[in-house]
């Protein structure tokens, strides 16, 4: 299904949850909706679905306005966080209800093939509270997947799991979708999650739409510093800087030579990404002497936190290193891996990918 | 904002002739009769307001609305805490909770003038356990002869009858507490005094509301329960707003002042509860919270 | 502060007879006086049964707890001056900030001039002091958990103070800050802390020592890099790293080291008989054709996931040989159905046995 979203506005009172924003979703692909709480996904999910009708604008599923439609009337499917099943259901029933709503035959061979797909066949006998939460989400799942909506909703239907069973389910879940013929939007907290379902992200912030493209563009080419904010994690090192004839000057003095595009007038704001700050030096590099403020070892990483000439940056090395309290520590970055954004916060210079 | 659905209004057309022929077309006959003097069935003349003047400055009715107003606050101060009290001693969990809740429902389910009955026999100094009894101990009771001792009697009635429910409510709103504020609260060393005051007390805020406003609605237009016990004396000492209410209307057939009191009586309830519920609807949002989205 | 020993165990029933009549296996922990641990595992593994046991909110249905060698068990948390923060903030809705914070002194009796001067030092900590006066109630979801820390942190006899999953209504970016804050109260105050997680990445950061548990077993305690190179379970390497560590079956014969059909290096000594090969991601390198420790396997995926690229190839044509590879984005990176050779064997390639534990005193 393609849904297209034309000038959406969403106000509750004298509130705007959502301001005016348009947008059209690739179909049969999977787009993720990327914000902080409250950013406005589930608003805006809602609109999609039809659970609630916006305040202005129009939405349109292939071509058809069905903005006043309720959600009984469009085929949509829905997954929540909170593992909502029909609780006095046993498993096979939940699974089985939409077919059965629809006079579906052969139920029950259907049921057994989506219980298959999501590993629950054992537990087809036995009611949803007897289940622990991974499995009663894979039960909302199946229940969905068994709908066979042309639009599939799901609102962070994996935040309430632990982290293991999260990337497990979420494996799953890009095969699923990958074989699926439905268009699918995900909520989601988590920049890693995003990419880590790849498809196409909006990103949501305080009920605006910033960027809407494939995943890996809307996070190695974001269009504002919000949307640097949003997607980036750990986050992005944000520092004041100066346009200068060489390029640009850091705080401190510290220049980065860099060819800024026509436009590019002070003040500016330099992106640094985790990843790019280096102990190894390279040919060509920037060098920022500094101190070990924190190490932080989280396994395959080891993020540290450095007081340099232009403030504090968080640098992400691969490996376990060890570091102690107040050590000199000399960080690397190519000039050519710096983000540039203007006064005004939207992109001027993104790194160029090889 | 949701879709309309039209088929609904046709679903509930039935209720709303059902509603508009038993409620709304007698309401209006009360404001139609509260603005007349009805002499007789067939003569009736225009007054306007002269009944709700002269109802105003009627001496009694001024006389039954402070006893009423003495009432409904005096039937709060003693069930509120007494129902707080008695949901914070009833277990939470196992066969004991279901077996407590049954014993504390029952005086719910009398019917209200069989309420009435139960405490006149009940305060009977010859046959009654509580009237024998104070009579043993050397008292004087009389609920019949002696004013005080009928006012307490009707509140003592009321409280028995009417504590359950501020309890039961209660004992849901402590249900919902989690565990891990009286887990904080006890590695913090609060005291019992102090669970009770900053996490219990706050968080029945909004079921305690709704006690206050019940028990407040019901008791100012209290009627069966004294009116069986007392009659509405000695004198007029129990004679409540509704009572008396009714002895105009039905007893003495002055239906123009009666109806135009029944207003006046339905302004005031709906007036005090306004207050009521605003006031404790700002002290909540004092403290609302940021929800998650 | 305290040191904390614990030598007991907890079974659902009072008869318990097999190993699922237990939520926690009989098990001898000790804690240090300042340091941080940190429980790890999935739910239902039984961490938050043994940090109430610790806590004193849980009382174990055999075995002793022992704070500075002298018995607790039979006290309550606040014999134990034990501090918990939970999972979701807890906080008293009708007091500001400050009073929040000054709750457990004023329940001490402790004098004013002296709670107000702890209240200033744990807010100035926290980064709470320009919000003393607010109420509380009003607060975002992180400044609650906040105070919540703060009023554990405020009673200066505190002899531990415990985290039960304290950052799960925290989101993402704010998590980052507060992890960095309890580091550095940490490092600030050397208070014997202990913090419960599912989640590697906090378990990871936070602790010195971390204890990796799974259905009521302690199945390895050591730090990041003991846990990450050396895992002593497979489970302990299955639940570490994002993604877990690959595992594929393997065999020892004087001929050799094969997986998954391959012949891949020569067996070191010591390793015999049916095995299972455990390769963390971050270790699969590129490498040519043939090479020592090598296989060929074909490319089913490749995701960019900003700082790497995370590959998936199927070893050989055997659909449940499965690898996967994380990739630095600045070398080159394989496409999708792309036949390439990954090398699996290597100095930090672990082998586990029958019961999957580590086949020690094993250097390939």
């Amino acid at each position: 299904m393609e849904l297209k979203l034309e000038r959406i506005e969403q106000r509750v009172g004298a509130e705007a949850c959502l301001y005016p924003l348009d947008l059209t979703l690739v179909p049969q692909a999977v787009t993720v909706l990327l914000g902080a709480t409250q950013a406005g996904k589930t608003t805006l999910m809602r609109v999609m679905a039809g659970l609630d009708a916006p305040s202005k604008g129009k939405v349109l599923a292939d071509g058809v306005d069905v903005t006043g439609r309720s959600v009984r009337e469009r085929n949509v499917a829905m997954v929540y966080q909170q593992f909502i099943n029909y609780p006095s259901m046993t498993v096979a029933d939940n699974i089985g209800s939409p077919l059965r709503l629809r006079r579906e035959k052969d139920v029950a061979a259907r049921v057994r093939e989506l219980a298959a797909k999501l590993h629950i066949e054992p537990f087809l006998d036995r009611l949803p509270a007897e289940l622990s939460g991974g499995q009663q989400q894979r039960v909302a799942l199946a229940r969905a997947l068994a709908k066979n909506a042309p639009l599939m909703l799901l609102d962070e239907p994996l935040v309430n799991l632990d982290y293991k069973l999260r990337e497990e389910l979420r494996e799953e879940l890009s095969q699923l979708f990958a074989h699926g013929g439905s268009t699918v939007v995900y909520a989601t907290t988590e920049p890693t999650e995003a990419l880590l379902l790849g498809g196409y992200t909006a990103v949501l912030d305080a009920g605006e739409l910033l960027q809407y493209g494939p995943t890996a563009e809307v996070f190695h080419r974001p269009a504002s510093i919000r949307v640097a904010r949003a997607f980036s994690d750990p986050p992005m090192n944000l520092v004041a800087a100066e346009a200068s004839a060489s390029g640009v000057t850091l705080p401190g003095g510290v220049a980065l030579a860099l060819a800024l595009p026509a436009g590019g007038s002070s003040p500016l704001t330099v992106g640094i990404r985790a990843g790019a700050l280096r102990v190894q030096p390279r040919a060509g590099d920037l060098t920022l002497a500094g101190k070990v403020e924190l190490a932080e070892i989280s396994g395959s990483d080891t993020f540290l936190h450095v007081e340099t000439p232009i403030g504090e940056l968080v640098a992400q090395l691969t490996g376990v290193h060890q570091f102690t309290l107040g050590e000199p520590v000399t960080l690397h970055l190519d000039p050519r891996q710096a983000y540039v954004f203007d006064a005004a916060g939207a992109l001027l210079r993104a790194p160029v990918r090889e | 904002m949701k879709p309309v659905n039209q088929k609904a209004w046709l679903l509930i057309l039935p209720v709303i002739v059902c509603v508009a022929f038993s409620a709304i077309l007698p309401l209006m006959t009360v404001v139609n009769y509260s603005v007349q003097d009805i002499i007789s069935p067939e003569r009736r003349v225009f007054v306007g307001t002269e009944w709700f003047k002269s109802v105003m400055r009627d001496d009694d009715l001024q006389g039954a609305l402070l006893r009423q107003i003495g009432f409904s606050f005096s039937v709060l101060l003693v069930e509120i805490p007494l129902g707080i009290a008695l949901a914070l001693s009833m277990p939470a969990k196992g066969w004991k909770a279901s077996a407590v809740l049954v014993l504390v429902a029952i005086s719910l389910l009398i019917p209200w003038n069989v309420v009435g009955t139960i405490w006149q026999i009940y305060g009977r100094t010859d046959i009654g356990l509580l009237g024998a009894a104070l009579a043993r101990l050397g008292f004087a009771y009389s609920y019949t002869g002696n004013a005080t001792h009928a006012w307490l009697t009707v509140l003592l009635m009321d409280v028995w009858h009417w504590t359950p429910l501020v309890a039961l409510l209660c004992y849901a709103g402590l249900r919902a507490i989690p565990d891990a504020y009286y887990q904080a609260a006890s590695i913090d060393g609060a005291s019992k005094l102090a669970v009770f005051r900053y996490i219990q007390l706050p968080k029945l805020r909004g079921v305690l509301m709704i006690a206050v406003l019940l028990r407040f609605m019901d008791s100012f237009m209290i009627y069966t329960e004294p009116f069986v016990l007392t009659g509405g004396g000695p004198g007029n000492a129990t004679t409540f707003l509704s009572q008396y209410l009714t002895q105009k209307a039905v007893g003495q057939f002055d239906l123009g002042p009666a109806a135009a009191f029944s207003l006046i009586y339905f302004l005031i309830i709906l007036l005090l509860c306004f207050i009521l519920y605003n006031w404790m609807q700002r002290v909540g949002t004092a403290d609302k919270e940021p929800g998650h989205g | 502060m305290a040191q904390i020993e614990l030598d007991l165990a907890h079974a659902y029933k009072p008869n318990p007879r097999s190993d699922e009549d237990y939520a926690l296996l009989p098990l001898k922990m000790s804690f240090a006086d300042g340091g941080a641990y940190a429980l790890l595992g999935p739910s239902g593994c039984g961490k938050t049964t043994l940090l109430n046991i610790v806590s004193g909110l849980v009382k174990p249905s055999q075995g002793r707890v022992r704070f500075d060698g002298v018995d607790v068990t039979a006290r309550t948390p606040q014999q134990r001056n034990i501090a918990q923060v939970f999972q979701f903030p807890v906080i008293y809705d009708t007091m500001t900030v400050a009073e929040n914070l000054a709750f457990p002194l004023r329940n001490r009796g402790v004098p004013a001039d002296r709670i107000a001067k702890r209240v200033g030092q744990v807010a100035d900590m926290l980064e709470l002091s320009g919000q003393l006066h607010q109420r509380a109630a009003g607060l975002a979801a992180d400044a609650k958990q906040k105070i919540s820390l703060g009023r554990g942190l405020v009673r200066e006899d505190v002899s531990a103070v415990l985290f039960d999953e304290p950052l799960t209504v925290i989101d993402p970016h704010l998590k980052w800050q507060l992890r960095r804050k309890l580091k550095q109260i940490h490092q600030e105050l050397k208070l014997t802390l202990i913090y419960v997680t599912h989640d590697q990445v906090e378990a990871l950061t936070f602790a010195e020592q971390v204890v990796v548990m799974t259905r009521g077993r302690a199945v390895q305690i050591g730090n990041a890099s003991e846990l990450f190179d050396r895992p002593q379970h497979t489970f302990v390497g299955h639940f570490i790293g994002s993604p877990g560590m690959n595992f594929l079956p393997a065999e020892a014969n004087d001929e050799g080291l094969r997986v998954a059909g391959f012949r891949v290096a020569a067996a070191a000594p010591g390793l015999r008989g049916p095995l299972t090969l455990g390769v963390r991601p971050e270790y699969v390198t590129l490498a040519p054709a043939e090479a020592d420790g090598a296989v060929r396997a074909t490319v089913t995926k490749a995701q960019d996931i900003g700082t790497y690229w995370l590959v998936t190839a199927q070893i050989g044509d055997d659909a449940a040989s499965v690898i996967r590879a994380r990739l630095s984005s600045h070398g080159p990176v394989p496409k999708a159905g792309e036949a390439v050779w990954l090398r699996i064997v290597g100095p930090r390639t672990c082998f586990y046995g029958a019961d999957q534990t580590l086949v020690e005193g094993v250097a390939a």
